[in-house]
């Protein structure tokens, strides 16, 4: 039995508008319509698509906040929204834009009183706290109140935090977000690590192709709130068949540059925009381009997840 | 459920998880003693000052609404401990609207406490004993009066404990409401706050339609006047039956009940809309 079972899930909601004086009407918005997907135990999932398109609303279902208004939602063997703080226990939530820590606490403390509503066993507790604290580089932080954490400390404080009942699940909502190059790497290689070392199952919604790129094997993609695809990422990046751009400022400006695997989406005096696969390397082009003319700079737009799920809509 | 087999259990397990989150909040405070004293202190002579309004208009009159300043004292007395307890105990309830705007509830949620536990438990502020402290004062002060017996003390406590009740439930439903309207914090105040206000004073300077509501809509009349009435040997001006000095208990139990009706349906309404 897969670990997670979503069956014809739907959330709708009701919106009232103010029509006129007196006069509302009300409009039912399928946030999440006719979901299902299954995730095994020890996989990787990234749980991508537009704003408004039904990932926090799924998520909210899955940990059992949000009670489905239609179809059925298994965790674990438990159905979130009647068995929600039995669920409590196997799960770890992270919601990237707001902290479930205590804000005017230093993170030891939070940690404590995580051990202590958990009944975390002492081991358990002692044995997560040294490797995330070490592997997260936390040492330093934990007599720091929350609201003095940088972004990038505060995102690692509450990872440690979600794991230190030893979830089976761990639920990432948008985690990289507003995070440097530096920091988003780290955050890349500890969830792996995580996923390899204890076999946390893994679901992550994001914005950032990369996260995907790094950590997931699976991308569920949702759209109007229901799934559009379900599979590996390199076939969503060639059934998307979106494009990443090579952007060339030249010494001169120049008549549109012709080279093999590129086209030029633009010309502004002399900057040049080319586009090209996806799947493909920039080296070649760069070659070829530098061959040809004075290059005065160069730089390389990779396509967010919004175009790549633009495009699998535009096909 | 693990913890929750039982009513019993259930309620063993949220007042465990509950001091075990005001224990931390206390040990935060206590990291900074200076200020925490500082504020305790604050709070006793902020509250006293209260009182001293009450008694600067005794130094104009002999009695109000037929009552004397150490009977008022008594009625202030009570209605502030029962009051000023619940304020400390489940006071951060008020701020409903806030974590569902923050997102906090959410996080909340996905803690395997209750939601109302940990929104009572809150930033629990242990320097409101300062509050509570005024209030046992002005109480000690007008106790005097009283002529004690087992009963009367019987009485006392039993109305202590039903004020401190009917005050988390006032607390509670009004702070509820923001499920529907996020913005309604200060209409809870209104009730919570206000409510206390208005018991501070016998019942004989309001009309006969307040009195009323105050007893039947919103019993607030449970948590001093009618017991305090008992206290003093005295009958209801107002001519309520007798054994509406011993109802207390009874208007406390009616409005738990109603408290989590509403709780549950608030909490039902915001796991449908998210919102």
């Amino acid at each position: 039995m897969a670990l997670i079972e979503v069956r014809d899930l739907s959330r709708d909601f009701t919106i009232r508008k103010k029509t006129g004086p007196l006069r509302r009407t009300s409009v039912v918005k399928h946030a999440v319509h006719d979901l299902s997907f299954e995730i095994d135990a020890g996989e990787m999932v990234g749980y991508i698509g537009p704003n408004g398109a039904g990932k926090s609303t799924t998520i909210k279902m899955l940990t059992g906040i949000l009670v489905p208004s239609g179809g059925s939602a298994r965790v674990a063997g438990l159905e979130p929204s009647r068995q929600r703080r039995e669920l409590a226990r196997r799960i770890g939530v992270v919601f990237g834009q707001r902290t479930s820590l205590w804000w005017d606490l230093p993170l030891r403390d939070s940690f404590e009183l995580l051990r202590r509503i958990y009944r975390i066993p002492d081991q358990t507790f002692r044995r997560n706290l040294e490797d995330h604290v070490a592997l997260l580089d936390l040492g330093e932080l934990l007599d720091t109140p929350v609201r003095q954490l940088s972004l990038g400390q505060r995102m690692r404080g509450d990872i440690a935090a979600a794991l230190l009942h030893d979830p089976e699940i761990l639920y990432l909502d948008e985690p990289t977000i507003g995070l440097d190059v530096i920091s988003k790497g780290r955050l890349r290689e500890f969830l792996r690590a995580l996923n390899h070392e204890r076999g946390t199952t893994l679901m992550l919604t994001t914005h950032d192709l990369q996260d995907i790129e790094a950590l997931c094997d699976r991308v569920i993609v949702i759209d109007h709130g229901t799934a559009v695809f379900d599979g590996p990422l390199s076939s969503l990046r060639v059934n998307g068949g979106s494009s990443r751009t090579l952007v060339v400022d030249l010494v001169d400006e120049a008549a549109p540059i012709d080279i093999d695997g590129a086209r030029v989406m633009k010309v502004e005096g002399p900057r040049q925009w080319l586009a090209f696969p996806a799947g493909a390397s920039a080296a070649p082009l760069v070659a070829q381009v530098a061959a040809a003319y004075d290059i005065a700079d160069l730089s390389i737009h990779e396509p967010d997840i919004e175009d790549v799920i633009r495009q699998l809509y535009s096909r | 459920m693990a913890e929750a087999d039982t009513p019993a259990a259930y309620l063993a397990h949220a007042v465990r998880s509950y001091w075990l989150i005001a224990a931390l909040w206390i040990r935060a405070a206590m990291a900074y003693p200076v200020s925490f004293w500082t504020m305790t202190v604050g709070g006793v002579l902020i509250t006293f000052l209260d009182f001293v309004a009450i008694w600067l208009m005794f130094s104009h009159i002999d009695t109000y609404g037929g009552f004397t300043l150490r009977e008022v004292a008594l009625l202030y007395g009570v209605t502030s401990i029962a009051f000023r307890v619940a304020d400390m105990l489940v006071g951060s309830v008020e701020k409903i609207g806030q974590k569902v705007r923050s997102g906090d509830l959410d996080a909340m949620m996905t803690k395997p406490v209750p939601v109302l536990v940990q929104l009572c438990a809150d930033r629990f502020e242990l320097r409101r004993l300062g509050q509570i402290a005024q209030g046992i004062a002005v109480f000690a002060w007008a106790a005097p009066i009283v002529d004690w017996n087992p009963q009367r003390l019987l009485v006392l406590v039993m109305t202590l404990v039903s004020g401190v009740l009917i005050y988390f439930c006032v607390f509670i439903t009004f702070s509820t409401i923001q499920f529907w309207t996020t913005d309604a914090s200060e209409f809870a105040n209104a009730f919570t706050y206000g409510g206390n206000t208005i018991m501070q004073y016998p019942m004989t300077i309001f009309p006969r339609e307040v009195v009323r509501s105050l007893t039947y809509l919103l019993p607030l009349a449970f948590v001093n006047w009618y017991p305090c009435l008992f206290l003093l040997g005295l009958t209801d001006p107002y001519g309520a039956p007798d054994w509406f000095r011993f109802a207390s208990p009874l208007a406390a139990l009616a409005l738990v009940g109603l408290t989590a009706l509403v709780w549950r349906q608030g909490l039902r309404r915001y796991r449908s809309t998210g919102s």
